[in-house]
């Protein structure tokens, strides 16, 4: 599918929004994660406003597809993407944190509807999906047009049970399942390739059966190209590995895996809000 | 009693009926698949041994063949009970919950998953296999988990009664099977429930000590507690299936009614069946105890009944334990 030009700008403003959402968020809780929700904004974009079938006013509507975030850590873009989708009100993504909060620092399934699983400690996610994928093959025959797509980060690929997922989804052919990787190439420590290297990351899903397709994760036309092939293919699993910019859309935290784990203090949280607003100074308003 | 085998209570009863309670589980959850159809079942490469095949063949494609792979296990089941499935996942003991700890805890319990864990060839008396089989710390880390019910059958046809109630009951479970063969202690007319606990030896007279067992041990409970009565020395078994949440109201009854309690189960004495009739004890009515499983150790190779008598769980260590607690 190509997406007009119209489209494309309209996906753009809401996930210009969205990590506007983010940093507002995080600012107001004072911890919490910051590169990795940033850097899968747009992915989070395309899914909820493009190619999710979901309902937010029924979360709970039996034929929607699945969304599986496995590294929960990066759970301020799931909760900004569903807030400005319609889950709940915008107004509540600043309770992230807080006691009380269906907004938990790792997301709890329980605590809020439209949550599918429960995440934080990583590497499970996949798995889950994969159990998410074979029930539905059950109950809907291989013709089944329900989707599941599974969220998973590239540092949390150092994990055994990522790969026992992996080899189980590629054996039982699963053509209902997405996984979507987010290649940022930074983990809590540093560098992927210098914690724990992945490459040939391409090969690896290759080798257990998967349709492997790499973009780039802040292209819309390419995001949503790439979806539009993995349902396409019917006799493996697909996999998206989407490279992405840790810290996107803020020219001072991209790239930087120091901003991993940490939040923006009111300085940088000014900055990062006017650098949005403004389309990085090409914009003249207010906020100068 | 309760409708017990009367075989268990004959002087001799050395031609008591014998099945494995593993056995039990897979007829049980035959029952409970053909009852209910969002049963499914996955195993991680153990299918015969932990008598899942009779659901795989039944049922070919409500079953997934995980491979050696015991954290997929776990993951992929609370996947499917978040469609709506009924998953029964089985596994040794030893690798399942013992290598999938935290995915019990963060995708099954945390998650509120309505998954059943099937942990078999719990014990010492998985035998020759030796001590890296012999799970003796499952019930202690799966204890700790919130929600989750804990069942440790008897006998082969509690086995089938509890894993048709589990198949029943919404949250999630775990099943502590054994792998031997062990002696038939109730009939099919024997009342299951879970969460209650059931007096499976009255002595003649009043009893002095309260002998409160789990699993296979229920058994060496009840051959303790004949010999003892022939003593002079009454004591009642009362039958723990559920461990969790605990029949505290029987637990404390027993002990006002005796005085003093010994806990009987193939585990280690910390963490686990004792563990917790010790914490329900010291809150609601103190009384001496004694410990019968593992102290702090390994197992090792041998048969089942020659590492049963070594561990000192046999019917000979509940008496001396009884002694010790009647001279105190």
């Amino acid at each position: 599918m190509t997406l007009n030009d119209q489209t494309i700008w309209g996906l753009e403003t809401k996930a210009n929004e969205i990590r506007q959402s983010i940093i507002e968020m995080l600012l107001e809780a004072g911890s919490g994660h910051t590169a990795g929700p940033l850097g899968m904004a747009d992915i989070f974009t395309a899914l909820y406003f493009k190619l999710l079938r979901h309902d937010p006013k029924n979360p709970g509507w039996t034929d929607r597809d699945r969304i599986v975030l496995s590294n929960g850590h990066i759970c301020p873009i799931l909760y900004a993407a569903m807030a400005h989708a319609g889950y709940f009100p915008i107004e509540e993504l600043k309770t992230l944190r807080k006691f009380g909060s269906r907004l938990q620092g790792h997301p709890h399934r329980e605590w809020l509807p439209g949550l599918e699983t429960s995440s934080g400690p990583l590497g499970s996610g996949l798995s889950q999906a994969v159990g998410m994928a074979l029930a539905d093959r059950i109950d809907s025959g291989p013709a089944s047009n329900r989707y599941v797509y599974a969220l998973l980060s590239d540092g949390e690929l150092n994990a055994g049970n990522i790969w026992e997922g992996a080899m189980l989804a590629g054996k039982e052919k699963l053509h209902n399942l997405i996984a979507i990787i987010d290649r940022n190439n930074i983990q809590i420590d540093g560098f992927t390739e210098d914690i724990m290297p992945l490459e040939n990351l391409r090969a690896r899903w290759e080798s257990w059966n998967w349709h492997v397709q790499e973009i780039d994760g802040h292209n819309f036309s390419e995001i949503v190209a790439a979806v539009e092939q993995a349902k396409a293919i019917f006799e493996k699993p697909s996999v998206i590995i989407a490279h992405t910019i840790p810290g996107k859309g803020v020219k001072e935290f991209e790239r930087d895996f120091h901003w991993h784990g940490k939040t923006p203090n009111k300085e940088e949280a000014k900055m990062a809000l006017n650098e949005l607003r403004t389309l990085g100074g090409k914009i003249k308003s207010e906020h100068e | 009693m309760n409708n017990l085998n009367p075989k268990i209570f004959a002087k001799d009863n050395s031609d008591i009926e014998q099945a494995p309670i593993r056995k039990g589980f897979g007829e049980g959850l035959l029952d409970a698949g053909e009852q209910d159809e969002n049963v499914v079942g996955l195993c991680a490469d153990l299918t015969e041994s932990t008598q899942m095949h009779l659901f795989k063949e039944k049922f070919p494609h409500r079953f997934v063949e995980i491979g050696v792979a015991e954290q997929n296990l776990a993951t992929v089941a609370a996947g499917m009970a978040a469609m709506g499935k009924v998953p029964f996942l089985s596994s040794y003991a030893m690798f399942s919950p013992g290598r999938n700890w935290e995915q019990i805890r963060t995708t099954i319990c945390y998650n509120n998953a309505n998954v059943k864990i099937v942990g078999s060839h719990a014990g010492v008396s998985v035998g020759p296999d030796g001590g890296s089989h012999q799970a003796l710390e499952d019930l202690a880390i799966i204890r700790v988990l919130p929600r989750m019910t804990i069942i440790s059958p008897c006998d082969a046809i509690e086995a089938r009664k509890a894993t048709i109630a589990a198949a029943k009951m919404k949250g999630p479970v775990y099943l502590r099977l054994a792998r031997e063969k062990t002696p038939i202690i109730t009939t099919e007319e024997t009342a299951f429930e879970i969460g209650k606990a059931q007096i499976f030896y009255q002595p003649k007279t009043k009893a002095q000590v309260g002998i409160i067992a789990t699993g296979a041990l229920v058994y060496q409970a009840i051959q303790a507690a004949k010999q003892l009565d022939d003593q002079g020395f009454p004591a009642k078994v009362l039958n723990i299936s559920t461990i969790k949440p605990l029949d505290e109201e029987a637990v404390i009854n027993l002990a006002k009614e005796s005085g003093a309690i010994i806990t009987v189960e193939e585990h280690q004495i910390t963490g686990g069946l004792g563990g917790a009739v010790a914490e329900c004890l010291a809150k609601n009515y103190p009384v001496p105890m004694e410990f019968i499983g593992v102290k702090d150790k390994f197992g090792q190779s041998g048969k089942p009944s020659e590492l049963i008598k070594h561990y000192g769980m046999d019917a000979e260590s509940i008496i001396e334990a009884a002694q010790r607690l009647r001279n105190k």
